[in-house]
């Protein structure tokens, strides 16, 4: 059988649907729902990398490429925030990320 | 069925197997290594598209750098993850809801998309065309082709990528770093501006007596 754009399409969207779903059942998990998050910026990727190669248009590749640095950067940003959360409250529960309440 | 058909159905079960171990394993620690292992498979998939540039970029930034990070954090935060993992049973159906939904959307899409009739006009990029490159001998390769791209009509959005590293880079500094009191450090300012008065001190002393 020949593998065409669907097959790489259906993998994305079957990964950006576990990605979203791993963001609601790990609701109190921030570091999971980190990964969740990496996980859909994957699937996006792979769309636009089959589109790139499929179109036979490059400007998908470098899209993904602007797509793989924004992960990066959230990634480092969001891990930071949570190091410093851990330090000052001593968990990392998502219910109790409510200090800005008052 | 061809080799890279074979490898495909490897790689694209693997992605999903593993992205499904992620948000479902109970050890976080289990959960950042099979991410690596779907970063690493997706990779794969990505040399089979003949997006080879992206497919090491992945490996390198993804696995050798944020899935570190994600080890590196939850190994050092001392968390009680059973805790935290409590409700699941709860919000499964929730978000199995959503992720059907958005299955299903998808694959509608996915089901009746085709190419525009003008989908040519896309390939008629003055460059390489990723599907052509390494084919014709001679013919740049895909991390060529996607760098004469990159270092020219995508010059600007390359420096602002740069840009937005830098300052993720600073601002995670920022955040995390932590001005202690009371530890050995090592002070170069007072350690040059030392005078021989201050540190030699001459006691005569008298002889068999010691000090």
């Amino acid at each position: 059988m020949e593998i065409g754009l669907g097959h790489y399409l259906t993998v994305g969207a079957i990964l950006f649907a576990i990605g979203t779903c791993g963001i609601f059942i790990n609701r109190k998990n921030v570091i999971i729902i980190l990964m969740s998050i990496e996980l859909m910026l994957l699937a996006v990727n792979i769309n636009f990398v089959a589109f790139s190669q499929f179109l036979g248009d490059l400007v998908g590749q470098v899209f993904a490429f602007m797509v793989l640095t924004v992960a990066a950067a959230e990634a480092a940003i969001g891990l930071a925030i949570l190091v410093t959360f851990f330090r000052n409250r001593g968990d990392i529960s998502v219910d109790h990320a409510n200090m800005m309440k008052n | 069925m061809t080799f890279a058909a074979l490898a495909f159905w490897v790689f694209a079960v693997s992605t999903i197997g593993f992205g499904l171990i992620v948000i479902f394993a109970r050890n976080p620690v289990h959960s950042v290594l099979c991410l690596i292992t779907a970063f690493i498979s997706v990779a794969g998939l990505f040399v089979l598209m003949g997006a080879e540039y992206l497919a090491f970029l992945l490996v390198i930034v993804y696995v050798g750098a944020v899935a570190v990070l994600f080890l590196f954090v939850v190994m050092m935060l001392d968390v009680d993850f059973t805790e935290l993992k409590s409700g699941l049973a709860e919000y499964l159906p929730y978000g199995l809801v959503v992720a059907i939904a958005i299955l299903v959307n998808v694959g509608l899409i996915v089901a009746a998309w085709q190419f525009p009739d003008d989908a040519e006009l896309a390939r008629q990029h003055p460059y390489v065309a990723a599907g052509e490159t390494g084919l014709a001998t001679g013919a740049p390769t895909n991390a060529e082709a996607l760098g004469l791209l990159l270092y020219t009509d995508y010059v600007h959005y390359f420096q602002i990528a740069g840009m937005i590293l830098l300052v993720a880079m600073i601002g995670a500094i920022i955040l995390t770093f932590r001005e202690r009191t009371g530890v050995k450090k090592q002070d170069v300012t007072r350690q040059t501006n030392r005078t021989r008065e201050e540190a030699v001190d001459v006691v005569s002393v008298p002889t068999g007596k010691g000090i």
